[in-house]
């Protein structure tokens, strides 16, 4: 077996699992735990109740995220209940010794934005969170997934999950792609030829010149995006772009442990031959700066593109019709030139520094539209610290943009940062579900160049007549 | 946390014949704020069972007194979305043993069984002969065995298998959860721990 050539993933899952269960699931070992506020609490009580502890609290980092305002985060938080949630986090974090990174400290913010820039994630890890886009942290080269809370209290107790091993997919995307095409297109493509069900079941290596010419930022975007098309996770292969990125971060290792680390990063591809379940092919070119118009991310489209009929996609035509009517959209529009009330810049999707690089060179030297409100929320105090160095606080100043403090805001609506019923934002964010940025809110998902684009001309309107 | 055992559940059932249902309807994301397990089933469905005015929304088939039932069928890729386990807690709470579908989401489907509700996955066209036998009788009666695996329609005597690894059925049967499991082997985990490279 030694011998027999195969993938990335299998490398990674294979060296994590303790024990395997005939007829079961592996005992999964993992590496690394995030936690936040919002899916920990129950775990921990569930810890009390069953009077157990944290086996390896070092392995487990708490930061404060999901229900977190965006402004005067200085204050006591308004809302009683968020309050208490943060509270209990810093509670179990310190009762159980595990760091913690709350509201005000100066590496807080969204957990996958975090975890990479800190030096936390590496390749070959084995990484779970209680969120669904731990996916991000896959473009490292690890084995990163999402988990619910009795999952949580299974790695606070023991380090280790019980999980089945996913089939497995690779998705090339080769060639050159065309102007303000940026990773978020990409993923949006995929999504939209896979659907939001079409790597259920199955764990995604991306792959091709595409990924490899892509910057770690891109990366991240486009695997934690993997699990809305049903993965699990996505992964990429470290390369030298992953050490780069890497190498001096606070956590990362150093001196001998960095060249012993260095050694096993360069083992972590998929070996000349390997086998995946299943394999897709995509021409860069055909890709177009996407918008999603329906009520979950598959439902994208080139931004030039009418919205289709329902004949022309897969499921039945019920739901398809309830979507176009949650959206207020009909068959054969056309996307260009719809009205937009809000923009969403941010989230652990396009929440890091090259997002905020993109969207500021657009509306740099133009105004924010008059119809338009705008939040723009950085994905960690790093992110906005860079933000203000590299002068682009200037930029979207002068254009009519206030900057926000960190958090998830926007992209899931737990904190005050809701778009009202009935108006359309355009989002940087991940999930254009039903009610996902507020009872009622249309979300058209798009890369921070659309979403720029939008911002400054009040309309959908194409990048590429801005660049 | 325990949860009732799980063997033969005989019961009408809830159809809810949407596709790609998402956790954000199962449960908003506003009401993820409790730091207990208790009450999400109160919020179930939230925004498609009532108006922005907390009036219920009729025409939803919750606020139906003629549907009932432990049992909820739903369309195609249920549950999708976000990772909340509360999502499976607002349908426990709510009553729901199990849920049907044609296909279900990865973690929405590990959730589920771990806190003690059966996901039961069957052929599109079997499904649609379940929405068709409630849509002609709301108080037909479907019967699942979790032992033998299978889905009936006592009606008309109909059946369908499902897929479940023997480990987690054997857990379900029992009202076993997976931390007593990993607490029994913790010596192992310490050995598998000392070799890991960070």
């Amino acid at each position: 077996m030694s011998n027999q050539a195969s993938t990335l993933f299998d490398k990674v899952w294979d060296a994590h699992v303790v024990r395997k269960i005939e007829d079961g699931p592996d005992v999964f070992f993992i590496d690394r735990h995030f936690i936040h506020e919002v899916t920990s609490p129950v775990a921990f009580l569930g810890l009390e109740s069953r009077n157990i502890g944290v086996m390896y609290p070092e392995r487990t980092f708490a930061t404060a995220d999901h229900n977190t305002p965006t402004i005067n985060q200085h204050l006591p938080v308004q809302d009683p209940l968020s309050a208490n949630q943060l509270k209990a986090l810093e509670t179990n974090s310190n009762k159980y010794g595990i760091s913690h990174w709350g509201l005000g400290h100066a590496q807080n913010g969204i957990v996958h934005v975090v975890g990479p820039e800190n030096g936390i994630t590496l390749p070959g890890m084995t990484i779970v969170c209680g969120d669904s886009h731990t996916s991000t942290h896959g473009a490292f080269g690890a084995i990163a997934f999402g988990i619910g809370t009795s999952e949580v209290e299974m790695v606070l107790s023991s380090q280790c999950i019980m999980q089945p091993k996913p089939k497995k997919m690779r998705v090339n995307v080769n060639g050159k792609l065309g102007k303000a095409v940026t990773p978020k297109d990409v993923t949006l493509y995929i999504i939209s030829k896979l659907t939001t069900a079409g790597a259920t079941g199955y764990f995604v290596e991306y792959a091709g010149d595409v990924f490899e010419n892509m910057s770690m930022e891109g990366r991240m975007t486009v695997c934690n995006m993997s699990i809305e098309m049903g993965a699990r996770g996505g992964m990429i292969a470290p390369d030298h772009t992953t050490y780069a990125y890497i190498n001096g971060r606070d956590q990362a290792p150093k001196g001998e442990k960095w060249d012993k680390a260095l050694a096993y990063w360069k083992t972590l591809k998929t070996d000349e031959g390997a086998v995946f379940d299943k394999e897709y092919h995509f021409d860069a070119a055909d890709i177009e700066p996407m918008i999603t118009y329906g009520t979950n991310p598959g439902m994208g489209q080139g931004i030039s593109r009418a919205i289709p009929t329902s004949d022309q996609v897969e499921g039945g035509k019920s739901t398809y019709d309830k979507s176009l009517n949650y959206m207020g959209f009909h068959e054969n529009e056309s996307m260009l030139g719809k009205k937009i009330d809000y923009v969403f810049i941010g989230s652990c999707t396009n929440g890091r520094i090259e997002d905020f690089r993109a969207f500021a060179s657009i509306v740099k030297g133009r105004k924010k539209a008059d119809n338009v409100t705008a939040w723009v929320v950085p994905g960690s105090h790093i992110v906005e610290a860079q933000i203000k160095e590299e002068g682009i606080l200037d930029i979207l100043h002068e254009a009519g943009f206030e900057l926000r403090q960190p958090g998830c805001s926007a992209c899931l609506a737990m904190n005050d940062d809701k778009i009202p019923a009935g108006k359309y934002a355009v989002s940087t964010s991940n999930r254009n579900f039903e009610g996902r940025q507020g009872p009622g809110a249309r979300t058209l998902l798009a890369s921070p160049l659309v979403a720029a684009a939008a911002a400054v001309t009040g309309v959908v309107t194409d990048p590429r007549e801005l660049l | 946390m325990a949860y009732d055992k799980f063997t033969v559940l005989k019961s009408t059932a809830v159809p809810l014949p949407i596709e790609n249902v998402d956790t954000d309807q199962i449960i908003p994301a506003r009401f993820l704020k409790a730091t207990k397990r208790e009450g999400f089933g109160d919020n179930l469905f939230r925004d498609w069972c009532y108006n922005g005015d907390d009036t219920p929304k009729q025409d939803f088939v919750l606020n139906n007194p003629i549907y009932s039932g432990k049992i909820l069928v739903g369309g195609h890729n249920f549950g999708s979305g976000s990772s909340r386990e509360h999502a499976a807690w607002a349908i426990y709470d709510y009553g729901f043993r199990c849920v049907v579908s044609s296909f279900f989401a990865d973690i929405f489907k590990g959730n589920s069984l771990n806190i003690g509700i059966l996901p039961v996955q069957v052929s599109p066209e079997f499904l649609d002969k379940i929405f068709q036998t409630i849509e002609g009788d709301p108080h037909a009666e479907f019967e699942v065995n979790l032992a033998e695996q299978t889905i009936t329609i006592l009606a008309t005597g109909e059946n369908h298998s499902f897929d479940i690894n023997g480990y987690k059925k054997h857990n379900m049967m029992n009202g076993f959860d997976d931390i007593d499991y990993l607490q029994a082997m913790k010596s192992e985990i310490n050995q598998f721990e000392l070799e890991r490279l960070y």
